[in-house]
């Protein structure tokens, strides 16, 4: 077999370019790391600021309900109305309540009275989500107020009509790593398969090394799978070693079945190699490949797969596009297999979809390569 | 169709077309078991694009070609197992040591690991890089990475040798050792095919095809070509302002061509005596100074030109 050769090589190479591997191992750890952190999009130890007209006990016993929760952060009381802007203009606070001076007063009276929430919205999704916890805070609190009065009054049983027991599942912490974990393994092996295949074959046109093997007595498709094999077995670690900090870091572990995961992640890995390949019959030099690849490959993967925003978010148009990009189905799958445990039954259609798509692009690859390499 | 089994290289109006441009123009040769074939011609003459479709990686337009008796249409795979092929860049794998390059070369080749341990040794030898193993192919000296490539070519012996420019870019005397090594493979049988802008190692070659323009204008031993000029005279001169020079005797009826030659310039007579005085006469009158006159052995730049010049003529002739 002629392929061997090939594929030692590559492994040479690879070995050679310390920049590419790096770039391959040490990337993906990094970016679940950052990404875990930093890309969060739980909204917890919002500080906040209290202006209290009132100081009152009512007053403090309102304040106290945010002190207690995990969601806010108290900072400290102002002494005059001119801090409130200073404090949410420097960010030192992104909350400030202001409570009136009447606010105790009207309560005693059963007379509604006002407060002032101030929310820095300048991140609109942590404003939203803040607003959302405030909301739910203060209601709770109004509850409690009125159901005081009623037991003050003498009516002795009072039950609110609707109790809600909100549970969530499969991410019951609502933990954003666990979430981005299906999507950068999605991710990252369309960077790894995309950029090495197409920037290998590539370079070997662009060196003028290609011509060399093409005399030789060697097939199209050995070739081909000579110098994918080994950025396979790459991208195979990368996958590995991302659901490793993901399970040290964030507690992210495989519920669904690994030969299950191993078989989608398989189809996919063909179907971004196949678009790397693709993209190396078109791209003459390597530069243009990168940025063939960035384009149409990494970009929709990272926007355009519900990776980081959610599909049925987007326009209509939007969407349409994003059954183009292969991430979609395999992320489906993915985040059914790692966080749901579900089997194939639950999303055997985006596995069909994937496939078609695989297949698809593998064809055109293979008519354009033997026309590229002729 | 007889001859394709006897001769290595058998070629019929073989055509190559780019969309309208016409990069090989119906070209026909053979070339003998042993022989040293060189194709002679400027950039853009059609020698590599013929190479290459020799070597089965480029389809032709029109025509057969047949190489170690394989239609190199139909039989693309046949061919390239007896052909050894170096293209113009000697690509080899830079960041690859010198001993993995000869193991994937061989490797690609199918060579077992007994007899790619003998050739590689060989292979060493001939590039002169005994000991060196180890070192990255990119850190060697072009002349070494040129000969490694030769020797990475002809790793599995094959009977048939193509070299597309290969000694472009490597300093004389690394030229001088590959073309040593191209003389002791043809002593041994095999059958080189090389192509080259350099007039000087055309005149290594057992036989010649000068290439313009897509078409193969001459054929024959380098001493046949040169005979192509015989009734011409060819004067070497050097002066001041050689380009106006050349012009000044371009003009005159009796002098058939003119050509730069390094510093100097070749002008080449036929038939007119006493044509080196004349020569000088008319620069001197012209206010040209004449550093040198002499009667000079016609090169084959000469004969290329000529023969470059003849064609065009014809042509022209045809064509109005």
């Amino acid at each position: 077999m002629n392929i061997v050769p090939v594929i030692v090589k590559e492994f040479r190479q690879l070995r050679r370019d310390k920049r590419i591997l790096t770039v391959l191992l040490f990337i993906p750890g990094l970016m679940l790391f950052m990404f875990g952190y930093a890309l969060n999009f739980d909204v917890k130890h919002t500080r906040f600021a209290v202006y209290d007209e009132d100081r009152s006990s009512m007053s403090r016993s309102f304040i106290e309900q945010f002190t207690t929760s995990e969601y806010f952060d108290f900072v400290e009381y102002l002494t005059h109305p001119s801090q409130i802007d200073k404090r949410l203009d420097g960010e030192q606070v992104r909350v400030v309540l202001v409570i009136p001076s009447r606010f105790s007063y009207d309560l005693a009276r059963n007379i509604e009275t006002k407060v002032q929430v101030l929310i820095d919205g300048t991140n609109s999704t942590a404003g939203t989500i803040v607003l959302g916890y405030v909301n739910s805070i203060v209601q709770q609190y109004s509850l409690k107020i009125v159901m005081d009065a009623f037991q003050r009054s003498g009516k002795t049983s009072l039950t609110i009509p609707i109790d809600y027991r909100p549970r969530l599942w499969y991410n019951p912490e609502l933990k954003s790593a666990k979430f981005m974990v299906p999507g950068l393994i999605a991710f990252i092996m369309m960077v790894t398969a995309v950029i090495s295949t197409a920037l290998s074959v590539v370079r070997e046109r662009e060196l003028g090394t290609m011509e060399q093997l093409l005399v030789a007595p060697l097939s199209p498709a050995e070739l081909i799978i000579g110098k994918t094999i080994p950025y396979i077995v790459l991208s195979i670690i990368a996958t590995i070693i991302i659901l490793g900090v993901g399970f040290a870091l964030f507690d992210v572990t495989i519920k669904g079945s690994i030969l299950l995961l191993s078989c989608v992640t398989v189809i996919y890995l063909v179907a971004a190699l196949g678009m790397g390949l693709f993209i190396s019959t078109i791209a003459e030099t390597q530069q243009v490949a990168f940025m063939i690849a960035a384009v149409t490959t990494l970009l929709p993967t990272f926007i355009l797969s519900g990776f980081v925003f959610p599909i049925r978010n987007m326009p209509e148009i939007i969407q349409v596009i994003t059954y183009l990009v292969p991430a979609r189905y395999f992320l489906v799958g993915l985040r059914s297999i790692i966080l749901k445990g579900v089997g194939i039954e639950a999303f055997w259609d985006q596995v069909l979809y994937l496939t078609i798509f695989t297949v698809i692009i593998l064809s055109g690859t293979i008519v354009r390569m033997k026309k590229a390499l002729r | 169709m007889i001859g394709h089994f006897e001769h290595p290289i058998v070629v019929r109006s073989l055509t190559k077309k780019f969309g309208l441009f016409v990069a090989v123009d119906s070209v026909s040769f053979v070339v003998e078991k042993g022989e040293i074939f060189g194709f002679l011609g400027p950039n853009g003459a059609g020698k590599s694009t013929t190479i290459r479709m020799l070597c089965g990686i480029l389809e032709p337009t029109d025509g057969n070609a047949w190489v170690g008796g394989f239609d190199v249409r139909r039989e693309p795979d046949e061919v390239k197992k007896c052909i050894g092929y170096m293209s113009q860049r000697f690509s080899l794998y830079e960041d690859l040591t010198v001993e993995q390059n000869l193991i994937f070369f061989g490797g690609i080749y199918g060579l077992e690991s007994e007899r790619l341990e003998v050739r590689k040794h060989w292979a060493l030898d001939i590039a002169g890089l005994r000991g060196q193993e180890k070192v990255l192919t990119g850190e060697l000296p072009s002349g070494w990475k040129q000969r490694l490539a030769l020797g990475c070519t002809i790793l599995h012996e094959p009977p048939i040798l193509f070299l597309d420019e290969p000694t472009s870019g490597v300093d004389p005397i690394s030229r001088r050792i590959f073309w040593d090594l191209i003389y002791e493979l043809s002593n041994q049988g095999t059958t080189v095919f090389v192509t080259t802008h350099y007039m000087d190692e055309a005149e290594h070659c057992t036989r010649l095809g000068l290439m313009y323009g897509g078409k193969l204008i001459a054929l024959g031993t380098p001493t046949e070509l040169k005979q192509k000029l015989s009734g011409y005279t060819v004067y070497e001169v050097e002066s001041t302002q050689p380009l106006e020079a050349m012009e000044v005797l371009q003009a005159e009826e009796w002098v058939a061509e003119t050509s730069m030659f390094g510093t100097a310039f070749h002008v080449s007579v036929q038939n007119v005596p006493r044509a080196g005085l004349k020569i000088r006469k008319i620069l001197e009158k012209n206010g040209f100074e004449i550093r040198k006159v002499e009667k000079t052995i016609p090169s084959l730049e000469d004969v290329f030109i000529h023969t470059v010049l003849h064609q065009e003529q014809n042509s022209f002739h045809t064509e109005s």
